[in-house]
């Protein structure tokens, strides 16, 4: 459905398109897991981006750490200052997702982060080093819409979707407006909050996606305050996606001796990861 | 005396920015979460029917005069102005030492600029219904003051505060307790103001229905660069007022401290059209431009995006912000507005720097000369004026914006002095 959007990249891959609509065939929502570039450090945080498709990702969002992460909560504020003591920068993260892309082609990954770092970098040279990289999409806490010529353009001159984010207190006349021309999918930051702090309720959530339906037909996934298999189960039925960072990042930490990864910190993450999945999967509320 | 016909309307005007989209040239913007993005156009709109109707302003006009104690004197500093002349005589100078104004802003009730602003805003949040007020402060001045607005109108008051600023400025953290507003010492990062600002932008999101982020200085997301700007523009007004009543004519020079640039924002803005007249901004380079110790973002920052607008930057090469120093907790910041930034690029305002030992000369120097104890922000903006002064002839008038006084700022000349406080 996205291919449409972009006539001049006519080789890009589009998995995030193609993924979405396997998922709608099988009858069920994506479960998008977030980790932290470099978080602790380079190796771990790469072998657990390589693990995570295997352990139920359907898509994959990578952060991009930022030293004033001013819309994210405490976890992954320290997620953010972990990475960057470990070295990350963006160009690293693109290496990261390259090395990635060497052993998936399928799975797609989308890019978490703030402006900065992409406008010191240069939207264009970094768009097309991301797109080679491969990397699907673009999600920019700092970027609204009105503020998205800055990237926007190289975005699809190079088949990158830039993900538009809604909140709760998007009003329907702007949802209509910045959802025009949204491609990829729709992330719906479901709290008005930041990560990792309160949980919207199921009510709360299914009048929101009335809206959201109303305005797109692009798939959307929640984000914000997702953290059981049975949030999970229920978003991603409401929705076509749910988004887990902050319990994935906390489950993480909690492994970490000295800010140092453990041998316990890739099987607690992936632990999680599988309930989660099996959740999304079955359905089926697990505790 | 020529005046300039309505310069805000004049196709030329350097005053008409920001446009539509809060742009001043390739700087500013709303570069914000979705999440607040509606506050911020609800925001734009209450602004715009705030500024077009007259009562508003009346209203402001009366806060400020009976209130703040508005307007604040300009001062003829003729014992300053003698000192100048002498040294550059001695010096052998180009100039014979021009005539140096203050501008008193350190008279106003909390003892700086600060409440210019905070009384436009709080009067716009009341407008808008807002019961709950978070502002961010470095030096303690603009949380004091927003407390005490928020003590006059018996609002809830919640001031975010770098762990590091809540030790080196406690008697500001007090007179905030006894305002009744509850003061979070921030933690993250450096625990500097850039942090304690991200930590009220994570508040406000988490409570965009009730609460009003009172922001202090001339950055942030659009409308607050235009917005504060705005209310600190009464600075500049009365300047140009007092000045022609005084010397019948405009001052030759202007020059102000820079932080994120409120103070120099509200006495340059009424004053961009007249080319005439020489607008200095004064960065802190702390231990020097080139120590590695400096908050000068213009000087040794480079454009790009935080806390919700395009400006010059204290970076790194991969766009992580570096923490800026500099011995005054009110400059440093790692930004600076938008509109200074734009008029940098276009070379209207000259944006120079001050040491961390240039400017307590000059703190000394106008305690004991003038009796006037200035904060250590607007000791800078003296440091560079002397050192102008001194170049000029002696017929030129230079202002000199004293933003605030320095009691606060006490603590931390007696340190750098060597003298023990009990």
């Amino acid at each position: 459905m996205t291919s449409l959007s972009h006539p001049s990249a006519p080789e890009r891959k589009n998995r995030i398109g193609k993924r979405f609509a396997r998922l709608a065939a099988e009858g069920r929502g994506a479960l998008i897991p977030y980790l932290e570039a470099f978080d602790p450090d380079r190796a771990t945080s790469l072998a657990l981006l390589k693990a995570m498709p295997e352990a139920g990702a359907d898509l994959i969002e990578v952060g991009v750490p930022f030293s004033d992460p001013s819309a994210d909560g405490p976890t992954i504020q320290q997620a953010a200052e972990r990475g960057l003591k470990a070295g990350a920068t963006l160009e690293g993260v693109l290496e990261m997702v390259a090395e990635f892309r060497q052993t998936d082609d399928e799975t797609p990954v989308v890019l978490m982060g703030y402006c900065n770092p992409i406008d010191r970098f240069g939207p264009e040279k970094f768009c097309r080093a991301a797109a080679r990289a491969g990397v699907d999409g673009l999600i920019v806490v700092d970027l609204p819409p009105e503020e998205a010529a800055l990237l926007a353009p190289h975005a699809r001159a190079n088949g990158l979707d830039i993900i538009t984010l809604t909140a709760p207190t998007t009003p329907q006349a702007r949802l209509n407006t910045i959802l025009k021309n949204a491609t990829g999918f729709v992330y719906y930051v479901s709290i008005a909050g930041v990560t990792g702090t309160a949980s919207a309720t199921t009510a709360q959530l299914r009048s929101a996606l009335e809206r959201l339906r109303q305005a797109t037909s692009l798939p959307v996934a929640i984000g914000f305050g997702i953290r059981t298999p049975q949030q999970a189960a229920e978003a991603s039925r409401i929705a076509d996606g749910a988004v887990v960072a902050s319990a994935l990042i906390k489950t993480l930490a909690s492994t970490l001796n000295d800010g140092q990864a453990t041998p316990q910190t890739l099987p607690a993450v992936l632990t999680q990861l599988r309930q989660l999945a099996a959740g999304v999967r079955k359905g089926t509320f697990l505790e | 005396m020529q005046k300039p016909s309505s310069p805000e309307h004049a196709p030329d005007s350097l005053r008409s920015g920001p446009d539509a989209n809060g742009h001043f040239g390739p700087y500013g913007g709303v570069f914000v979460a979705e999440t607040l993005m509606p506050l911020m156009q609800q925001l734009k709109q209450a602004y715009r029917q705030a500024q077009a109707d007259p009562g508003f302003q009346e209203e402001l006009n009366a806060y400020l005069q009976h209130y703040v104690g508005r307007p604040s004197p300009l001062w003829k500093a003729d014992r300053l102005t003698e000192r100048v002349r002498t040294e550059a005589e001695r010096n052998d100078q180009s100039g014979s030492g021009a005539t140096l104004y203050l501008k008193r802003e350190d008279l106003n009730h909390t003892g700086s600029h600060k409440l210019n602003n905070v009384m436009g805003q709080i009067l716009l949040a009341r407008r808008m219904g807002k019961k709950r007020i978070v502002a961010e402060t470095g030096a303690g001045q603009h949380g004091v003051a927003t407390a005490t607005v928020c003590a006059l109108f018996g609002l809830e008051c919640e001031i975010f505060m770098g762990a590091t600023d809540v030790a080196r400025q406690a008697p500001n953290v007090f007179r905030m307790h006894l305002l009744g507003a509850k003061v979070n010492p921030v933690t993250a990062g450096g625990g500097t103001l850039k942090d304690a600002l991200n930590e009220a932008m994570r508040d406000w999101v988490a409570h965009v229905d009730d609460t009003y982020f009172l922001v202090g200085t001339v950055a942030g997301p659009h409308p607050y660069p235009e917005m504060v700007r705005d209310f600190q523009s009464v600075i500049g007004t009365e300047a140009r007022a007092q000045m022609i009543a005084q010397t019948g004519r405009l001052p030759d020079a202007i020059v102000a401290a820079i932080g994120g640039g409120s103070n120099a924002m509200g006495i340059f803005h009424p004053f961009l059209d007249d080319r005439d007249v020489r607008l200095y901004g004064v960065e802190a380079a702390g231990l020097g431009l080139d120590s590695g110790r400096t908050a000068a973002s213009i000087a040794r920052g480079t454009p790009g995006v935080l806390h919700g607008n395009r400006t010059y930057l204290m970076q790194d090469a991969h766009g992580q912000i570096t923490e800026p120093y500099s011995i005054s907790a009110g400059l440093d910041y790692p930004g600076i507005g938008p509109e200074h930034a734009w008029l940098n690029d276009i070379g209207r305002v000259d944006y120079v720097s001050a040491t961390d030992a240039e400017a307590l000369e000059a703190f000394q120097l106008l305690t004991r000369l003038e009796g006037i104890i200035p904060a250590l922000e607007s000791a800078h903006g003296l440091a560079y004026a002397l050192k102008l002064a001194r170049t000029l002839p002696a017929d030129r008038n230079v202002v000199v914006n004293i933003s605030g006084r320095g009691d606060k700022d006490v603590p931390t000349v007696a340190a750098h002095l060597g003298v023990k406080l009990s």
